[in-house]
């Protein structure tokens, strides 16, 4: 199905969930309200024309730094979804404030949702509400802070932990 | 209880247990020498079967992604060398392109070519490692050195190339670092006869063979559906039967214009997995035979806006008569650099605000070439994509390895993104050795490939 095409069935299909669509470089993007995303992602997966199988990738990007968008939600919680069926990819990204930084899990819909949202949770420190495991994944539970926030600097030494030698 | 012995304790023999028998907990590494790389796995046992078990990951995690926020676009190439330290220069080539589509460029045909080529080159040398070391752990030992073997000859070939043999940093945005070789494709016939030969014998060494057979049929499966789910893709999805190869579904580079087939397997099983991984390296010969005969001679690399850099823009025409006597002074860098020295003047080239390095006898020889590379790497200047982002997946040795790159305008990435292709079957492995034997772990873990690099990032 052509980029365009997809964007129009989600925009038609999903109503207000969907705040906005764009393309970019020939990636079609969604943006997508926080409460419609598990339901966003639900259509993606089982609707019989775009049958989103394959959950490529989940991450966010801090937008603290980022010109012209200082003011707006501080996340973006990014999905890339491949369907394999029938060959075409989309992007669903999530605003999320930083005060509230949780969003629904799609731990039911895709079981690698678990360690991809580890990973997010363990990198930028949103929630995922209803995940059924949410530690950190590639850092140790001692671990202070976010390191891929934007106001994480890079030098930060953390303390060594460990056994005493 | 210190009266208990250790039978009583471990398995749970004797009296005071209740059931008779527990289960038994085990830790396989973080270093263990069947481990390809740290990482654990935390097993519960019944007797000799795995009731469950869970993954810890993350101590080869060395902050790729946010080391890639601090420099400008270029000074990411050399990390994505240790993502997939196996086969580094599909990950240079993947970044590179991603921060190309950003820019909106187009690469020369040529350098589409070249990456194809170094590419297919670093795939079989990932199938080697994977097969071989899994085949070891098996009992088969000579299949690894046979493997080993012809990985080094391959090895030459990258070495060859770029002038290393794993930390290559080969890949350039707009471009390659430098032109292939001459008689290069006399070497790469050579290495290729005997990579054949290796893996003539490799099947008639184990494919068939009772041992190997049985510690690998049926072991370690994971349906179709199952591998969807889990996200995984490449040779581990290819061997349950889906054809899902990115090279084919949504082609790159000049993948489109040469033969293949996509080899795929039907239980998703360890065999499988080792049948599709054996006929893929085949695969990649024919691509790369295909591709050195088709590659188109002109330039290697693109400015800014995506048009060919010709050979002589780089100088200043008017001062052209002085420098030529400049350049053409015998500067000799490391032997490394061969594929830059050779005829560097007709192949690469580069104009001051362009995406590309000029070759390093310009940068040392010249006053252009010198300001012209300072210019690139000045704070502030170089490489300035638009703000926007892009996401571009190349099919890597493991499956999809996808670059997610934002950009704010500035000359350092906002925000890198790699996809790693082997966290999806790391993360399913629980599900594909729960049932099985302990001693099931080891072929199971080896033939999911996971390399700590790209895993942990």
């Amino acid at each position: 199905m052509d980029g365009s095409a997809i964007l129009a069935r989600l925009r038609g299909r999903l109503g207000a969930r969907i705040i906005e669509t764009h393309e970019h470089h020939g990636d079609h993007t969604a943006v997508v309200v926080r409460d419609g995303i598990l339901d966003t992602l639900r259509f993606c997966r089982d609707d019989a024309e775009l049958r989103f199988d394959l959950l490529m990738d989940v991450t966010a990007v801090d937008y603290l730094k980022f010109p012209g968008r200082e003011d707006g939600p501080r996340f973006d919680v990014v999905y890339h979804l491949y369907s394999v069926p029938h060959n075409h990819r989309v992007r669903l990204k999530v605003p999320v404030e930083q005060d509230a930084a949780t969003v629904p899990t799609a731990t039911g819909l895709w079981p690698i949702a678990n360690w991809l949202e580890r990973e997010v949770w363990d990198m930028f420190g949103i929630r995922f509400e209803g995940h059924p495991d949410l530690r950190r994944l590639l850092l140790y539970e001692e671990f202070v802070g976010h390191p891929l926030r934007k106001d994480y600097p890079i030098d930060r030494r953390q303390p060594l932990i460990g056994p005493k030698v | 209880m210190p009266d208990r012995t250790t039978r009583e304790l471990f398995l749970g023999e004797g009296a005071g247990t209740g059931s008779g028998s527990q289960n038994l907990y085990v830790n396989m590494g973080p270093a263990h020498p069947a481990m390809h790389g740290i990482i654990r796995i935390f097993a519960e046992l019944d007797g000799e079967m795995v009731v469950k078990a869970d993954m810890e990951i993350g101590y080869l995690h060395r902050a790729f992604e946010k080391d890639c926020e601090v420099g400008p676009y270029n000074n990411a190439i050399p990390y994505t060398d240790r993502l997939n330290y196996v086969s580094p220069l599909i990950n240079n080539f993947a970044y590179a392109s991603a921060v190309e589509k950003l820019l909106g460029i187009e690469i020369t045909e040529r350098c589409k070519y070249i990456r194809v080529v170094m590419s297919e080159i670093s795939r079989i040398c990932d199938h080697l490692t994977c097969v071989g070391a899994s085949a070891m752990e098996l009992g088969a030992f000579t299949v690894f050195l046979y493997m080993i073997k012809a990985r080094e000859f391959l090895w030459e070939l990258v070495e060859d190339v770029t002038g290393a043999r794993l930390t290559i940093s080969y890949g350039r945005v707009g471009g390659v670092k430098a032109d292939l070789p001459d008689a290069f494709g006399i070497k790469v016939r050579k290495a290729f006869a005997e990579t054949r030969e290796v893996l003539r014998e490799v099947h008639t060494l184990v494919t068939g063979n009772r041992i190997f057979m049985d510690r690998m049929v049926g072991v370690g499966a994971l349906s179709a559906a199952d591998s969807i789910a889990w996200g995984i893709t490449g040779p581990l999805l290819r061997a349950t039967g889906v054809p899902f190869d990115l090279r084919r579904v949504q082609p790159y580079w000049a993948y489109d214009r040469v033969e293949f087939e996509v080899p795929l397997g039907k239980n998703g099983d360890n065999f499988d997995r080792f049948l599709v991984r054996m006929a893929e390296m085949e695969q990649s010969m024919r691509m790369v035979e295909q591709a050195l005969e088709r590659m188109p001679s002109g330039a290697i690399n693109v400015d800014f806006e995506g048009r060919e850099i010709p050979v002589d823009a780089y100088v200043d025409r008017g001062k052209q008569g002085k420098t030529e006597g400049l350049l053409l002074l015998p500067i000799t860098l490391s032997p490394n650099l061969q594929g830059q020295g050779r005829d560097a003047e007709a192949r690469v080239n580069v104009h001051d605000k362009t995406v590309v390095l000029p070759p390093k006898e310009n940068t040392y020889g010249s006053i252009e070439g010198l300001m012209n590379h300072f210019m690139l790497v000045m704070d502030g200047y170089g490489i300035r994509p638009p703000a926007g982002e892009a996401y571009f997946a190349a099919e890597g040795a493991n499956g999809e390895l996808g670059f997610y790159v934002v950009s704010d305008g500035g000359d350092r990435p906002y925000r890198v993104r790699c996809r790693p292709p082997c966290l999806p079957p790391v993360a399913a492995l629980p599900r594909m050795i729960e049932g099985q034997m302990v001693a099931d772990i080891i072929p199971t873990f080896g033939s999911v490939n996971m390399i700590g690099g790209e895993l942990d990032r």
